[in-house]
């Protein structure tokens, strides 16, 4: 801050905390009288001294405070003379904790995954690490919501062996589904998700669906292919089976195909690491197994 | 004091904001019980938008905070200077738009909160048009209240009008900074401040309404109705003059505890830290004055319900004012903020302090100013029964929410042996539970409460009393035969 608002801060608490003690000094005596001899509606008042417990109180804490705004900072830019400030004292003990667990991390890090994945304590710490991580949105149990994939099934969206799944929690992922609503039409769309049900296997409207059929062959397959099957390396996920991700009722699939998707899984990299990582990455391959 | 004199009085507007005060709290405190009634059992907003938590949780602060609250301060307010400046209002017609004025306040509130319409600044969440029918009747009490004070006829101002000027001034300060903002329609503005400086200006209004308002003002109902439902004389001049200006020169600083380990600087994190310690001793010095005013009259706890409800709402003030000394130490604040300690702390103020206070100079003033003899309500035995639902239902409320809050707090920064976080925030909330049905019942205790006494008063004011075997009507100092005709 100025020097002008520095020494406003310094003034107005030293003038305050003076004022205080102004206050109890001067009103240290009373008039001998019993009352002050005011009365209003029928209210006296007595002239009784200040209790002498409570002006202790008072200027125990004001002397604390004193000594307070020595040591810690207060008074405008003076840091104090603890140098104190809230970002070392939250480096330190960040510090002092990775410090402290940084052996243990290091022991489960240096062990392959499949033996880890063998290893009921480090499952464990990896169950405890996915849920202070990953179960805000995956759930406590990895089995997703809407718009949040399961981890507990056989499908992988962005492929399901160690190198995958390590790849999306330290990269991050984004799914680019388009938006396919201005090229198709309403019902353009509607005979799509039609087709879509049909390659699922679900009920679905027939002629709806063959109608769909050629824009389905002419969009959908570049990512999706003519049955309906995923590709892990583009990120989009199967279609022929009973796992959807944003729902597979007509309605839900029109939205999806019309307004497209970007789900966003956020990378870890700067979060969490390496080791955690891979104690992470090998627990997410111990749930679908 | 003449008759003549007191029958002057401009008792009209009080007696409606008294009745006023009723029924808001009434509102309010029912608002809050579906609140808490939401929080235990979610599906209870019926997936209505209005009835929501989001709006409905400021409706029910804006509604006991300003509606009740502020109805009792206006009736005793309005009441008080009168009587110890000896003089009537000095605008009736003011007087009367200062009431319907802030009527139309609470109704807006009452409609544009639950429309989702809000600047979303906690205890300021009104928006602008509002606020300045805010800031224009708040301006209209304060030209009556200090021109009546101005032209009375007692050489001393007493020291409840002290706190009730340093309530209208401190308030409108408050409000009018605060609220600084630039509208982009009829229903939505943006606040003047920005970033950290916003939530710093929030905050020293927010906490200076809980100085200025909720303490400072029902400070000044205390200094006037103990002393007059005792029958004893203050009893300290001296202590009150000092804590009066101790109280009002330090609240001020107190407002950046509610910002600990933010990204407000470190320094005003500190200063307001270390003047909260300060404001304990300020604070206490109400609580003193208070219950030695009382003491020598303790016999009539056993005989009159009201001096009850005055004894105990100064005790919850004196804990309370202990309390948030202590929660506002960063190392305690580390575990309490964001918890439902903060929640209890606000209600043990609220319910204990406020409201209780507030309920004591109620049934001191209804048979006052509707024409009956002092002390003479309806029934006395549920002024009593009154009592004890409300401070049932607080202890509870208040237990349960500590109880909740160490245990969120404790959950929250537990650790297990690989240094991760033992529990997700989900579990804090599922072993809340217990503690919110606790708080339910609490709370629906202190409104059955409340319902009690809009029942009491309500036959007060048809003329109505309840036959009942020893229950003396309340001693006063020094009854005339014309307090009761005032009205």
């Amino acid at each position: 801050m100025s020097a002008g608002w520095h020494w406003f801060v310094i003034l107005g608490t030293i003038l305050s905390l003076a004022a205080m003690g102004w206050l109890l000094v001067s009103n240290r005596t009373t008039s001998g009288e019993e009352t002050t001899g005011h009365e209003w509606d029928g209210i006296q008042e007595l002239d009784n001294p200040l209790p002498m417990w409570w002006v202790g109180m008072f200027v125990v804490s004001i002397v604390f405070t004193l000594i307070y705004l020595a040591y810690y900072p207060g008074l405008g830019n003076f840091d104090g003379a603890g140098a104190w400030s809230s970002e070392d004292q939250h480096q330190a003990e960040v510090d002092a904790h990775e410090a402290r667990f940084a052996p243990l991390y290091a022991e489960l890090g240096a062990i392959d995954s499949d033996a880890l994945m063998g290893d009921r304590r480090a499952m464990q710490v990896g169950r405890r690490l996915f849920i202070n991580h990953c179960s805000t949105c995956h759930g406590v149990n990895a089995n997703g919501s809407f718009g949040f994939p399961n981890l507990t099934d056989e499908e992988w969206i962005w492929g399901g062996d160690y190198n995958a799944i390590r790849t999306t929690l330290v990269q991050g992922r984004v799914a680019q589904m388009p938006a396919w609503g201005p090229a198709l039409g309403e019902e353009g769309v509607t005979n799509v998700a039609n087709y879509v049900r049909k390659l699922a296997g679900l009920d679905h409207d027939a002629e709806a669906a063959a109608a769909g059929m050629q824009s389905y062959n002419t969009i959908c397959i570049a990512c999706h292919t003519p049955e309906g099957k995923g590709n892990p390396l583009l990120g989009s996920p199967d279609l022929d089976n009973d796992i959807w991700l944003y729902g597979s009722s007509v309605e839900e699939i029109s939205f999806t195909i019309t307004h497209g998707r970007q789900g966003n899984m956020p990378a870890q990299a700067d979060i969490l690491t390496d080791d955690k990582i891979h104690i992470l990455t090998s627990y997410v391959r111990s749930l679908s197994q | 004091m003449t008759s003549v004199e007191e029958s002057s009085y401009d008792l009209g507007v009080v007696r409606f904001f008294a009745i006023a005060t009723v029924v808001w709290g009434l509102v309010g405190m029912g608002v809050g019980l579906l609140l808490a009634a939401q929080l235990a059992w979610p599906a209870l907003n019926f997936d209505i938008p209005w009835l929501s938590y989001g709006r409905l949780r400021p409706l029910h602060t804006n509604a006991v905070i300003f509606a009740f609250g502020g109805c009792a301060l206006m009736a005793s307010a309005f009441y008080v200077v009168q009587r110890t400046c000896r003089t009537p209002l000095i605008s009736r017609g003011l007087a009367w738009f200062v009431f319907w004025g802030w009527q139309l306040v609470i109704l807006s509130a009452a409609i544009t909160l639950p429309l989702g319409i809000t600047s979303s600044k906690e205890y300021a969440e009104l928006e602008w048009p509002i606020d300045i029918l805010i800031a224009v009747v708040w301006v209209a009490f304060g030209i009556v209240f200090f021109g009546t004070i101005a032209k009375r006829k007692v050489e001393h101002i007493y020291v409840a009008n002290w706190f009730f000027g340093a309530l209208i001034i401190g308030v409108a300060i408050l409000h009018i900074f605060n609220s600084l903002a630039l509208p982009v329609s009829l229903t939505k503005s943006y606040s003047a401040y920005a970033g950290s400086m916003d939530a710093m200006m929030q905050w020293w209004y927010g906490h200076n309404a809980v100085g200025f308002f909720l303490t400072a003002g029902f400070l000044g109902i205390m200094y006037y109705f103990v002393p007059k439902q005792a029958g004893r004389p203050v009893y300290s001049y001296r202590l009150s003059i000092v804590h009066f200006w101790a109280l009002i020169a330090i609240y001020v600083w107190a407002g950046p505890h509610h910002l600990h380990y933010t990204s407000l600087p470190d320094w005003a994190q500190s200063l307001g830290m270390v003047m909260s310690l300060v404001l304990l001793a300020p604070s206490w010095g109400g609580m003193i004055n208070g219950i030695m005013t009382l003491s020598g009259a303790w016999e009539k706890l056993r005989t009159d319900p009201i001096i009850k409800f005055l004894i105990v709402s100064i005790s919850f003030y004196g804990m309370s004012t202990f309390e948030g000394p202590m929660m506002s130490i960063k190392t305690i604040n580390a575990l309490s903020h964001n918890t439902d300690w903060t929640v209890g702390h606000v209600h043990s103020g609220a319910l204990g302090w406020v409201a209780m206070v507030s309920m004591g100079a109620l049934y001191h003033l209804i048979p006052i100013l509707f024409g009956r003899k002092p002390g003479e309500m309806y029934s006395v035995k549920l002024i009593n029964l009154h009592f004890w639902l409300a401070t049932l239902g607080t202890v509870i409320y208040i237990a349960s929410m500590w109880v909740n809050g160490l245990l969120q707090g404790l959950m929250w920064r537990a650790t297990s042996i690989d240094g991760t976080l033992t529990y997700s925030f989900a579990e804090a909330v599922e072993a809340s539970y217990p503690g919110y049905y606790a708080r339910f019942i609490g709370g629906a205790i202190f409104f059955i409460g409340m319902c009690v006494m809009a029942f009491n008063v309500y036959q007060t004011t048809q003329g109505k009393t309840r036959s009942e075997a020893a229950a003396p009507a309340t001693p006063l100092m020094k009854p005339t035969a014309a307090e009761g005709a005032s009205a």
